[in-house]
């Protein structure tokens, strides 16, 4: 079983479902003969040719619109956003055709569409390029949002949402494209939409996580260890559907639970984990949930020292997780 | 050189013992035989006395602590014995460090009751008193890892700890018990230790420590009430005659016998003679069956100024009334001067309560646990009733009984009441004793 990054991931993914359904086409800014500005689509256009690897104009409402008409056609669309940063033009073809394409006309249609994003910070793309946008979409019914955080989960779910009959936003986090490396089997597999996966045992504190902070996450949980905190650690890889299973389970585990995600606090996904424990795991807690997120600022500094300020890092999280430890 | 102090052995099948108070502290000087702390049992609360005089030097396991029989618990010094190294212990001395610990706890208590969901839920799911478990997290609150901990340690020795009193004549049936018993005593911090008081106190008001006779007492009593579902009656007993035989005998008796005679004597041969009569009277709820007991053991309720303690007459079947006098006499003074031993107290099958020593005329008394029932004697006052269609002045006396309802029906328990005030009253001073 080779290892591969988590780019290589999604390359294999989607080279082996466009080998395997010709309704599965790409679609996007530099996809085709740049092969992507970080290379996702590297190799597509030259075995797929252009009629199957699209490059567009610079117009997201476009590639989505165009995406949304050639799904409902039929054909499975996988459009890409340069950057999540660029989503917004394309925000009122997502939430308002494809997220309720099925419900408006009474499931005689559907839209198996994927679109993926990457977005995150750490790679010093300051204010148009770090953005993480989940809480946009993750309240609007009808889309499905899938978040991966290893190579292994990347191929598995993006080969499921390309499937998928309903539209799914694919956010890759660009700080792990090259970063995370992992074993990917060359096989065919999916790994199912709306499951999150338990990525450490633990007894002391629960950290639920996703995308590049599940990693650092993880690197706290080690250095821990030798403080004898026992950190376990739960990865939600979809937000839509939520596994509130998963999250219920992993709650029962320790009674104190630390949500984490670059996102801004403020409105950003935890607050909905958090609910869920709440409403459904009260008489399991044993201490207040915390959340741990980026601050509530409008954009990432371009300032390397603000930078580094805004991301979380392993430090930051050990600190929360022993707080909460000692609590 | 020091002695060790071990934890004694209070009786048979005894294993361990709770050190439930310490009444010397380290520097104290102790004479032989002196008790330097209480030790609990299942069975018995009983004081420690020194074996050699001297300095108490070291304490080895603190209150509240239970320990296996043998286990060592404290070290007696010998007098005048201060050299350097002493002086060493006695400042930083258990007391002393106690202090110092007390000032920093509480500043870290600040969070030891403030219970989260999930500690109250476990603790109501397993019945455990958050007030005997010592916080790990921060401000010394319970944490859900120091309850679970609290319940595997719980589960992990249940008879040890959760053998209740139960007396020596029915061991044989702790096993048809054990489960019940589990629920009911599932930690031993909660059965163990004294429960702090959540009540606020005013200004004036006077806290008095519980003892740990106070509060076997108090457990005890809670079980009984608990466990038991009391029924009680009464009757009504002409005693004239019994009262002028007394009268007669009472002197003579002193000087003969050199033990006085009191009415006890009589009301227990009543009991006993009656008890042989329904034996259903002397038995034992054992859940799956009711155990009629062959021998007859009363016992007796002796009060002090702060404690109550039940010493027992045993085979009082056997014994005439003289023998009786002697008995009671003798487990009195016992009791009022604290030297009961532990077969002074063990195996009674039917409680005698004589109330009427401080002139109650009624009382609903609780059952000594787990006997079926316990009978109260009230005060013998001169009364005027009808005999034979005339008023006359009579002796009389109220019979208080509760009963097990379990055990015991109402029709029983009159029947056997309706012998005891039949033989009380068929005394009359011509009567040989």
């Amino acid at each position: 079983m080779p290892v591969m990054s988590y780019i290589d991931a999604v390359t294999l993914a989607l080279k082996e479902e466009m080998e395997r359904d010709s309704k599965v086409f790409v679609l996007g800014e530099d996809v085709g003969v740049r092969g992507g500005v970080f290379r996702a689509t590297v190799g597509l256009y030259e075995q797929f040719g252009e009629d199957r690897v699209l490059d567009t104009p610079l117009t997201e409402s476009a590639i989505v619109g165009v995406a949304i008409g050639a799904a409902a056609y039929g054909l499975r669309p996988v459009a890409e956003m340069q950057f999540a940063d660029f989503i917004m033009p394309a925000v009122n073809q997502i939430i308002s055709e494809a997220s309720k394409l099925r419900y408006r006309s009474n499931g005689n249609w559907e839209c198996p569409l994927v679109i993926r994003a990457p977005y995150g910070g750490g790679v010093h793309g300051a204010l148009y390029h770090s953005q993480s946008v989940e809480k946009i979409f993750t309240g609007v019914p009808g889309l499905k949002i899938v978040m991966p955080a290893s190579p292994y989960d990347v191929k598995g779910l993006l080969k499921a949402a390309i499937r998928d009959n309903d539209p799914v936003l694919f956010f890759e986090h660009k700080r792990c494209y090259r970063a995370i490396k992992e074993e990917v089997p060359l096989e065919d597999y999916t790994v199912p939409i709306g499951k999150a996966a338990v990525k450490r045992e633990g007894t002391d504190v629960t950290v639920i996580s996703y995308g590049l902070t599940l990693h650092y996450s993880l690197e706290a949980a080690k250095s821990l260890e030798q403080e004898g905190i026992d950190v376990h650690v739960l990865d939600l890889r979809t937000l839509v559907p939520l596994d509130k299973e998963a999250i219920l389970e992993a709650t029962a585990k320790t009674g104190k639970v630390l949500i984490i995600h670059e996102d801004n606090k403020t409105g950003g996904f935890a607050g909905e984990v958090a609910s869920v424990i709440a409403e459904e795991a009260f008489f399991e807690l044993d201490a207040p949930i915390r959340r741990l997120c980026g601050p509530d600022v409008p954009a990432m500094p371009y300032s390397p020292i603000l930078e580094k300020e805004f991301m979380l890092t392993p430090e930051k999280i050990a600190t929360a997780i022993r707080e909460l430890a000692e609590f | 050189m020091a002695t060790d102090i071990l934890m004694p052995q209070l009786g048979e099948s005894v294993t361990e013992g709770t050190i439930s108070r310490w009444l010397k502290q380290p520097g104290d000087t102790i004479s032989k035989y002196e008790p330097i702390c209480e030790v609990e049992t299942d069975k018995v609360v009983a004081e420690v006395p020194a074996v050699v005089e001297g300095v108490l030097k070291e304490i080895v396991v603190s209150e509240g602590e239970t320990v296996e029989v043998g286990t060592l618990i404290a070290r007696i010094g010998e007098v005048g014995q201060v050299n350097s190294e002493q002086e060493v212990q006695m400042i930083s001395s258990p007391s002393e460090t106690k202090k110092k610990e007390d000032a920093v706890q509480e500043k870290e208590d600040s969070m030891k009751h403030r219970y989260s969901p999930a500690v109250l839920r476990l603790a109501q799911e397993h019945q455990i008193d958050l007030a005997q478990i010592k916080g790990s997290g921060a401000g010394g609150r319970i944490t859900r890892k120091d309850v679970m901990r609290v319940i595997e340690q719980g589960n992990s020795q249940p008879e040890a700890v959760s053998t209740p009193d139960v007396e020596s004549p029915i061991t044989l049936h702790k096993e048809s018990k054990a489960p019940e018993r589990k629920e009911e005593n599932p930690s031993i911090a909660q059965r163990k230790g004294t429960k702090p008081s959540t009540l606020a106190l005013e200004n004036g008001d006077i806290e008095v420590p519980v003892t740990a006779v106070r509060r076997t007492i108090a457990n005890r009593m809670v079980m009984s009430v608990h466990e038991a579902p009391h029924a009680w009656l009464m009757m009504e007993a002409d005693v004239t005659g019994l009262v002028s035989l007394r009268n007669r005998l009472k002197g003579e008796f002193l000087q003969r016998e050199g033990v006085p005679l009191s009415f006890v004597p009589f009301f227990i041969k009543a009991v006993v003679d009656s008890l042989k009569e329904y034996p259903q009277l002397n038995s034992v709820w054992a859940n799956d069956k009711i155990i009629l007991k062959k021998r007859i053991n009363i016992s007796i309720a002796v009060s002090t100024e702060e404690s109550l303690f039940v010493p027992v007459i045993h085979d009082a079947d056997e014994k005439s009334i003289l023998g009786l006098a002697k008995d009671v006499h003798r487990l009195a003074q016992k009791a009022r001067s604290g030297k009961l031993e532990l077969s002074d107290m063990q195996g009674g099958t039917f409680t005698v309560n004589n109330t009427g020593s401080f002139g109650s005329i009624a009382s609903g008394p609780i059952i000594n646990h787990p006997q079926a029932a316990i009978l109260s004697f009230e005060s013998i006052a001169k009364r005027p009733m009808v005999q034979n269609d005339a008023i006359a002045i009579r002796d009389m006396m109220n019979l208080c009984m509760s009963i097990d309802h379990r055990i015991l029906d109402g029709y029983l328990a009159g029947k056997f009441l309706s012998r005891v005030k039949e033989r009380l009253e068929s005394y009359h001073p011509d009567v040989q004793i």
